[in-house]
């Protein structure tokens, strides 16, 4: 039996950003022992990047908005496929979530009459972006954490789950590692909490840290869960492009919100050139309206730059094939323009967006205020995750719960700016909240100490192989297949490649070698993400292949068109009974008449 | 394309040195790429920490040709390449393995600091009011990334290792951005001057030079801490307003708005 050290806990939350810590909180306030763990210092994880804002239907700035509204946008903007019953509850329940920050400490910019403000972003009809300047994610986590540490709540930093552990067709627990010293954990649990966030890190140019390997989404299949709507990832539109080592960072939408503008080298806003059906009511058709609808007019439509992510992502990455992209294969973002309308507009842009500010002058030698930015497309968000119950987020296997990005349903085929984070506490608080009650309902089910075996002897067989190759070659070579096979257009053939590919690179993660010991070595540590990493991008893949059709943030050349029969089902993932895996169509529950009257009048 | 070469700390809680490394460096890398590139190709076990690749995490901490600063934010083309750039952790804190360091003495002492605790609500749905131009200046300490640079260079804890009793700059930042919340109550004072240590700081002003997020530490946060401790612990006057206050603190919603203006005054003259 291998050595390890024995935690054990009413609930245990994986991850500690900002769905992890809400979770965390909530369920500590129900009077629940737990405890959290996560694989950065606390504080890091990818919730603190986050830059725009939180979505919440306050009606601050625009009193006609409430969760009607935004329930409507939300569905549009996921293009249907959504769980419309999170939806619902994500629009009614993120204003007080937003209030609740408040009150444990956050400080959001101000309207004048010194309520939140709120601001524009993509696809949102009305001003509903609670944000700090351009660091609303810092001003998020800090608060959780600030406010969580004084819970009594155990916090294990700078640990990995490997496995999760179940009996009798629900989970017990969680098995992992300390990161600095590289011994054993065993985490025992009533119910257990993922939120561990996405899996960009499967695609060389992606916005997210090395820690989004997909670990929550692998973890919850082996362990039989459900994933669904695997073939939606998001691809930002606008990720920086030069210089080279800093391509894909983000650049927020918040840039376009406050009246950026997207251009070719022609010096064309060509996003006027292709605006959908479903959006043309609500799109400004001229210049002179998107700017006023950035300034505030309430009368105006918005500009075209603020569509969803989607599309104008795609209709960038159509002026960079046809050759009109800017000099670094990108296209150009220019804020700077706007000191033809606004006095002191250089201040007013580095009020607004001090670290897209600081990010450009400091990595790219660009002063924003002066000049425009070069863009294109970056991997960014995960849609699909874990399949959960709209209410508790229980995934299919009992006791296990999934919130924040790892889960899926909220987003649909494509997730709205701001969004995620009011996903994150509505979402998080609800899953802590039924977990503390399924852990209060149950007792500990038995370890079974064959799953610790197994993951104890997989997780150190990268010690005792050498001469082989290293953890980093293969995952660079999984991110290029990815991007270039299974990327922004996606075909059957190039899919089929990939997958092809994926197997090959199975084979060569089963021998990766590692130098050095257990003591934290980020060499071994990825040699335990790659089959995470696999894992997830082989479920991409074949969502990808089996949904023949484009629609949200998915697009096949071969399939160009929406389909009504692909419009009534969600895709979902799972493990056979002899690991193999299976994939089905599961029709979309149909939604209550009150709910469909509320789109229809939003329309 | 050309190459530079990097030496970097690799040891472990015992002993280590710096050991070279070239590799190849093209525009706009930054110490953070030239790092990840050795990593990948010739030492798979070199250790770091790193998360958003932006400035935005404070997660790669370290000291570079001997100044603390962030990795991701350091580029190439500010640091001379004809001698090798040294990459050595924090020396603050104690090692654990080649550039990651021991932080946790940090997020202890986060834990003994007093919770954010708000005014009753201004308005009856549970909701407050506050001007912009009042929480501008409580931003700048929220922008803190919690990067260690500012305790790794404060010779309190670097030189002095005072690490019980004094809480360093990063934590009177903390504690400026509590206590200078407009809904915050909480009063801090006495732990600021025992618990806390602010009486070690003696404003040399190192700290607010390597803050990536520019925060001005002295200035903004500590001095006018160290006015309220003295105001506090020094001044018979103030400690009878105070005593006066704070009976009409725990009384009117209308009495705490006095009485953190009346805090606010107080530093005014340090600005
Ligand atoms: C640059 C950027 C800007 C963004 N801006 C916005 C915005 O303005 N508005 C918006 O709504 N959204 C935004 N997003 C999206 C949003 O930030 C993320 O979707 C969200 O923060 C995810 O939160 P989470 O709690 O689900 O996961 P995370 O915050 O990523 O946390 C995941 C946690 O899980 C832990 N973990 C993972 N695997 C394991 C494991 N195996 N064992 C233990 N722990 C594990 C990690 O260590 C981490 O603590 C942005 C994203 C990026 C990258
Ligand atoms: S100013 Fe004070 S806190 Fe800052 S480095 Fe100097 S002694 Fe330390
Ligand atoms: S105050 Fe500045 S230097 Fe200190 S931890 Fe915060 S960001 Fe880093
Ligand atoms: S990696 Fe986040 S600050 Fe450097």
């Amino acid at each position: 039996m291998p050595d390890y050290q024995t935690h054990t806990y009413d609930v245990l939350v994986i991850g500690a950003g900002g769905a992890g810590l809400s979770a965390a909180i909530e369920a500590s306030s129900a009077g629940v022992s737990v405890g959290v763990i996560c694989k950065s210092l606390l504080g890091k994880a990818h919730t603190v990047m986050a830059e725009g804002g939180i979505a919440a239907a306050m009606g601050n700035v625009d009193e006609r908005d409430n969760w009607r509204v935004h329930f409507a946008d939300t569905m549009r903007g996921g293009q249907y496929l959504n769980n419309w019953r999170m939806a619902e509850l994500h629009a009614k329940e993120a204003p007080d979530c937003v209030r609740e920050l408040e009150a444990w400490g956050a400080l959001f910019d101000r309207t004048k009459d010194g309520r939140i403000l709120q601001r524009n972003f993509g696809g949102h009809r009305y001003p509903r972006l609670a944000h700090v300047g351009d660091r609303t994610g810092l001003e998020m986590i800090r608060t959780l954490q600030d406010h969580g540490i004084h819970q009594g709540i155990a916090v294990h930093m700078e640990c990995t789950v490997l496995r999760l552990l179940t009996a009798d067709g629900r989970v017990v627990g969680a098995f992992g590692y300390d990161r600095e010293r590289g011994r054993f954990l065993l985490f025992q649990a009533k119910a257990i909490v993922l939120a561990t966030g996405g899996i960009g890190r499967a695609f060389k140019i992606t916005s997210n840290s090395w820690e989004y390997t997909g670990d929550g989404h692998a973890l919850a299949y082996h362990a039989g869960a459900a994933l669904m709507d695997m073939e939606f990832v998001q691809f930002h539109p606008t990720g920086m492009v030069w210089p080279p080592s800093v391509m894909g960072i983000l650049v927020t939408e918040g840039v376009r919100g406050e009246g950026g503008v997207l251009r070719n080298k022609e010096g064309r806003r060509f996003m006027f050139d292709d605006i959908p059906e479903l959006y043309r009511a609500q799109t400004a058709d001229n210049e002179e309206e998107g700017w006023r609808y950035t300034q505030g007019d309430r009368n105006a439509r918005r500009p075209p730059e603020l569509l969803t992510r989607d599309h104008v992502a795609r209709c960038i990455v159509r002026e960079i094939k046809e050759g009109r992209g800017s000099p670094h294969g990108g296209v150009f973002l220019d804020i700077s323009w706007i000191k033809e309308r606004l006095p002191k507009a250089e201040e007013h842009i580095k009020k607004k967006l001090p670290s897209m500010y600081h990010q450009f002058k400091q990595l790219a030698d660009i002063d924003i205020t002066k000049e425009p930015m070069e863009v294109g497309p970056t991997t960014h968000y995960m849609m699909g995750g874990v399949q959960v119950d709209g209410d508790t987020q229980m995934s299919t296997v009992p006791g296990l719960f999934a919130a924040g990005e790892c889960a899926a349903g909220l987003h649909g085929a494509n997730r709205l700016g701001g969004n995620s984070l009011s996903d994150l506490l509505v979402f998080g608080k609800r899953a802590g909240r039924y977990a503390a009650a399924f852990a209060k309902e149950n007792t500990a089910g038995a370890i079974d100490a064959d799953q610790i075996q197994q993951a104890a002897a997989a997780a150190l067989q990268p010690f005792e192989r050498s001469g082989s190759e290293g953890p980093y070659q293969v995952q660079q070579k999984l991110q290029e297949i990815m991007q270039d096979l299974v990327g922004i257009v996606r075909t059957e053939s190039e899919m089929k490649q990939a997958l092809v590919e994926v197997e090959k690179l199975r084979q060569r993660a089963a021998k990766v070698s590692v130098q050095g010991n257990r003591e934290y070595n980020n060499g071994w540590h990825t040699a335990l993400d790659l089959p995470n990493m696999l894992t997830v991008s082989e479920a991409v893949t074949r969502a990808a292949i089996e949904r023949e059709e484009s629609r949200g943030a998915h697009f096949r050349e071969d399939h160009t068109a929406k389909s009504a029969e692909f419009g009534k089902i969600n895709i979902v993932i799972g493990k056979g009974a002899d690991g193999e895996t299976k994939i089905a169509r599961r029709p979309i529950p149909e939604m209550p008449a009150e709910l469909k009257q509320t789109i229809e009048e939003m329309q | 394309m050309p190459s530079a070469t990097f030496s970097i700390w690799r040891g472990d809680r015992e002993s280590g040195g710096l050991k070279d490394y070239s590799t190849e460096v093209s525009e706009g890398m930054v110490v953070l790429d030239a790092v990840h590139k050795i990593q990948a190709e010739q030492a798979n076990d070199l250790s770091l920490r790193w998360n958003c690749k932006a400035g935005k995490c404070g997660s790669c901490s370290a000291e570079i040709n001997g100044l603390p600063k962030l990795m991701c934010m350091t580029r190439l083309n500010t640091l001379p390449l004809d001698r090798p750039v040294t990459v050595e952790p924090m020396r603050s804190f104690p090692p654990i393995k080649d550039l990651v360091t021991d932080v946790s003495w940090n997020f202890r002492v986060k834990q003994g600091i007093k919770k954010f605790k708000p005014r009753p609500p201004d308005a009856p749905d549970g909701t407050w009011r506050m001007a912009q131009q009042d929480i501008d200046r409580v931003q700048e300490f929220r922008k803190c990334i919690e990067c260690f640079l500012c305790q790794d260079v404060c010779h309190v804890l670097r030189e002095h290792h005072h690490f019980d009793g004094f809480a360093g700059p990063r934590y009177f930042v903390h504690i400026a951005a509590l206590e200078m919340h407009p809904l915050d109550v909480e009063d801090r004072v006495e732990e600021l001057k025992k618990a806390h240590g602010i009486g070690y700081c003696n404003i040399t002003t190192c700290c607010r030079k390597v803050c990536p997020e520019s925060i001005t530490i002295t200035e903004n946060a500590i001095i006018p801490l160290k006015e309220r401790v003295a105001d506090h612990f020094y001044d018979p006057l103030s400690r009878l307003f105070r005593m006066f206050q704070s009976k009409k603190k725990e009384g009117t919603h209308a009495g705490t708005e006095t009485a953190a203006q009346g805090r606010d005054s107080g530093s005014a003259g340090a600005r």
